[in-house]
């Protein structure tokens, strides 16, 4: 009977669609009393109703908008701006270089295992003697990755070739898994007319079509969109694979990020976002940088799944990209990754980290937390590895920089004519024009012009 | 003025959300220009049908001064085209191209605010995201860097993408991915990846659309090595140039007005791709050049009108590609008349119009007998209220009054 109105029950009504922000036509008033399992009412019963109704309780409970249900509240209640608990953080080896005891890390072989502490102990090596080189005057600029190989190289080697990557600048190491040559590296930072660029770059700004790696751009984060259009393109052409896009603390502040992310998550792509927090936008601290608990918070914004994990962890890295590239193009959903870790070298060749930060900081991460280090010792221990191949890895490595170094700065500059071709598809007349001129001007006034370039 | 005025602006009348009543726009005085677009074919190059007619241009001389639209003599005698063509506005032009080249190279996307299920703000996209699919034709949220980002790197990776923005003006924001990816990328990773998308809009001063909303992105994207632009003025070279676009491996940025989507002609039912880099002769002379593009075509034209009752004989010529000038073009008609006088919706300063005065000062000097003339809109924020705004765009008594000062 009419009589007996239960308010305390919970109703959800499943007669109303999801997308309705208006209550439906039969409801005559406009509001919408829920009764305890009862669906709709004629006029008169609902003039009965009304009488009987208390006024204390709410009669609605929740608004029906669109994406879901809101349940209303009495009181206001502020969400805080940040969690009593951070996030937690993914990490499987413990700092003896063991797997922790129910870690979920998957297994890797001896062999993915080797060749991803060599391709670390490279990249050190790599980084340490092209600064050196830099600091000589015989290359122009570089950027170190010292501190995060473990997320360049753990990153790479759970991705597939097939995945196109779109990196910021401070991930060489993806380029040097994937097969980029130290050579090749050597002939884009002396810009010489072996480089893939044609000379047309700053140093460090690698680029390889055939290994899927698109050329660095100095902008920050204007990487992140392309990568969720490059992503959305495979979806367009159902390919099976995504793309991966990396950028740091700083990059995460940019217009770029928040749009990127939102799309990749309304469009449903299949992209990997990988943020190298790694405390510093060049003299910037996180602190001063955004007040959020990090970047994986900010995936919930915008619906994207997110995991934070161990920088500095490369089995850690390594599984959970592995996992994140999965769900990515079985789900064809975007996932973003934070790794928490830090730039133990200097921004650039051209900054001097000590004069904004405490030199046993970086001493703390550069040695206590040094992720080359600490992955040696769990391939030592599972007997992989040894101080004698460390020394040969080591040495190896160093005499073919030395040469690569040496061959690529004997080789030639770009030709002339490369700096008008490939501003478009065919040079227009203009540039023809402008070509021509040049060519006179080098060949009146050559004691002007570098000798080693050819004209 | 007022009344010459009428014939272009009273038709064209738009509200800013503008989703026009096709049935109530005819431009008529533009038809009798659209006849004279199937028969006088411009595009010399580039794969397009050739009219036999074409070759009478120069011979039609001495009718050509007695009208100044030249086109009402030429009609019936124009049927080279075997089949009868058809009549669409500009804004079904665009999407006719758009959708021709969609059916035919399946990587062709579109991506831009309100494209898909709403059909385009300007209704280009009409019922393509039903036809296609709304992946193919992408509705994106409100981030225009970060959408055009999204589109080179869709283009990095093989797709064709179309990235519209909804106002040109908007297009600001996006000028970061324009500038440093879209037109370096191609340079900077030595040739190994490409950037065939195509950035378009409508631009231009509307009416009554507010300084926002009335901008003129051409000058600001000139200097941008890497990128060609291009600007559409009739339905005929809008679909053209709109095939044209999306064929190119290069990124080009396509130009539309937002008063002349609604601008009707009968175009060729055969397919035809015109070429980029060429500009439109429109009407030939002998005394004076006059270089347009856009919607100033058309106050030229009036203007054209007037002068050729006052005996004048002007050349006019739609430079469509803004960047690069067709140079070719302008310089052959430059070395018939010896004077050039330039009529341009871009401010005075850094315009399309300062540029063209620069380049053809340099190639063409000695062929001038008068200093060149350039008119442009002045360097202030286009103003909301009607009569202001008409003042800062060039109306036709002033392009008059400049070509007979020019030919004193």
């Amino acid at each position: 009977m009419f009589g007996s109105i239960n308010h305390t029950s919970s109703v959800t009504n499943s007669l109303f669609s999801r997308q309705f922000l208006h209550p439906p036509l039969q409801d005559h008033a406009g509001i919408k009393p829920f009764f305890g399992g009862r669906r709709s009412h004629t006029a008169t019963s609902f003039s009965n109703d009304v009488d009987q109704l208390p006024t204390e309780a709410p009669l609605q409970q929740e608004l029906n908008f669109p994406g879901g249900k809101v349940k209303f509240m009495p009181k206001r209640i502020f969400t805080s701006g940040s969690n009593e608990e951070r996030t937690n953080c993914y990490r499987v080896l413990n700092e003896n270089g063991e797997l922790i005891v129910d870690s979920d890390s998957l297994k890797i072989s001896k062999e993915l295992g080797v060749k991803m502490y060599k391709d670390m102990v490279t990249l050190q090596v790599m980084d340490t003697i092209f600064y050196e080189a830099q600091r000589q005057g015989r290359v122009s600029f570089y950027l170190t990755t010292i501190g995060e190989e473990a997320i360049n190289i753990a990153s790479a080697a759970a991705l597939d070739n097939n995945d196109f990557v779109f990196p910021q600048y401070r991930e060489p190491g993806v380029l040097l898994w994937r097969g980029f040559t130290l050579q090749e590296f050597a002939n884009q930072l002396f810009g010489n007319k072996y480089d893939y660029g044609k000379g047309r770059q700053m140093p460090i700004h690698y680029g390889s079509k055939k290994h899927n790696y698109v050329t660095v751009s100095s902008t920050v984060a204007t990487q992140i969109p392309q990568a969720v259009g490059a992503a959305y393109s495979m979806k367009m052409q159902k390919q099976d694979s995504c793309t991966i896009t990396y950028f740091g603390d700083g990059g995460s502040s940019t217009g770029d990020f928040h749009a990127g992310l939102n799309f990749s998550a309304v469009m449903e792509v299949p992209v990997i976002f990988f943020c190298r927090n790694n405390g510093w936008a060049i003299s910037t601290p996180i602190s001063d940088q955004f007040r959020s608990d990090g970047i994986v918070v900010r995936g919930k914004a915008y619906g994207v799944p997110s995991i934070r994990v161990d920088g500095n962890d490369a089995l850690a890295i390594y599984s959970a990209v592995y996992e994140a590239r999965k769900m990515a193009i079985e789900k064809q959903t975007p996932v973003l990754i934070e790794a928490l870790t830090y730039r133990a070298g200097h921004h650039s060749t051209s900054d001097d980290s000590t004069k904004y930060r405490p030199v046993d900081e970086i001493e703390w991460w550069r040695d206590d937390q040094n992720p080359v280090k600490w992955f040696k010792t769990w391939i030592e221990n599972k007997g992989w590895w040894s101080d004698q191949a460390e020394s040969e890895q080591r040495s190896s490595v160093r005499k073919q920089l030395s040469q690569a170094i040496q061959a690529a700065e004997r080789v030639e500059k770009p030709p002339v004519a490369d700096m008008f071709n490939d501003v478009y598809d065919v040079p227009p007349k203009n540039l023809n024009e402008q070509e021509v001129i040049l060519r006179e001007n080098i060949k009146k006034h050559a004691q002007e012009y570098p000798s080693n370039v050819a004209v | 003025m007022a009344s010459i005025f009428q014939g272009i602006g009273a038709a064209t009348s738009l509200s800013s959300s503008a989703s026009f009543d096709t049935k109530k726009l005819q431009f008529s005085s533009v038809r009798s220009l659209s006849g004279k677009r199937a028969s006088c074919v411009v595009m010399r190059s580039g794969g397009v049908k050739m009219d036999s007619d074409s070759n009478r241009i120069g011979g039609r001389g001495d009718q050509l001064v007695t009208n100044a639209v030249a086109t009402k003599a030429d009609n019936p005698a124009s049927s080279t085209a075997s089949k009868p063509g058809h009549e669409l506005l500009l804004f079904e032009a665009l999407r006719e191209g758009l959708e021709e080249e969609m059916e035919r190279d399946a990587r062709v996307c579109v991506m831009g605010e309100d494209v898909g299920h709403y059909g385009g703000s300007y209704k280009v996209t009409k019922g393509l995201a039903q036809k296609y699919g709304d992946l193919r034709v992408l509705d994106t949220p409100i981030a225009e860097n970060s959408f055009t980002g999204m589109g080179i790197g869709a283009a990095m990776m093989g797709l064709r993408p179309i990235i519209e923005g909804m106002n040109m003006g908007f297009l600001l924001l996006a000028f970061n991915q324009i500038s440093n990816n879209c037109g370096m990328l191609h340079y900077t990773s030595g040739g190994q990846f490409k950037i065939p998308v195509v950035i378009r809009g409508p631009g231009g001063v509307g009416r009554q659309l507010g300084a926002e909303h009335s901008q003129r992105l051409e000058s600001y994207f000139q200097s941008i090595p890497g990128i060609q632009m291009v600007a559409c003025s009739t339905p005929y070279n809008a679909k053209g140039l709109m095939k044209a676009a999306i064929r190119s491996d290069n990124p080009v940025i396509l130009f539309e007005h937002v008063l002349l989507y609604n601008l009707k002609e009968r175009i060729p039912d055969e397919e035809y791709v015109l070429n980029l880099e060429e500009a439109e002769m429109v009407r030939p002379g002998e005394h004076v050049t006059i270089l347009t593009y856009s919607r100033m075509r058309y106050h030229v034209m009036q203007a054209a009108k007037t002068l050729v009752n006052k005996g004048y004989d002007p050349e006019v010529i739609d430079i469509r590609s803004l960047k690069p000038f067709d140079l070719y073009t302008i310089g052959n008609s430059i070395k018939k008349t010896h004077r050039v006088l330039i009529v341009e919706e871009c401010m005075r300063t850094g315009g399309i119009g300062a540029s063209l005065t620069a380049a053809i000062t340099e190639n063409f000097h000695d062929y001038l007998d008068a200093p060149i003339m350039c008119l442009s809109s002045q360097d202030v924020p286009t103003p909301y209220a009607g009569t202001l705004e008409e003042w800062t765009v060039v109306q036709p008594p002033q392009i008059v009054a400049a070509v007979e000062q020019l030919c004193r």
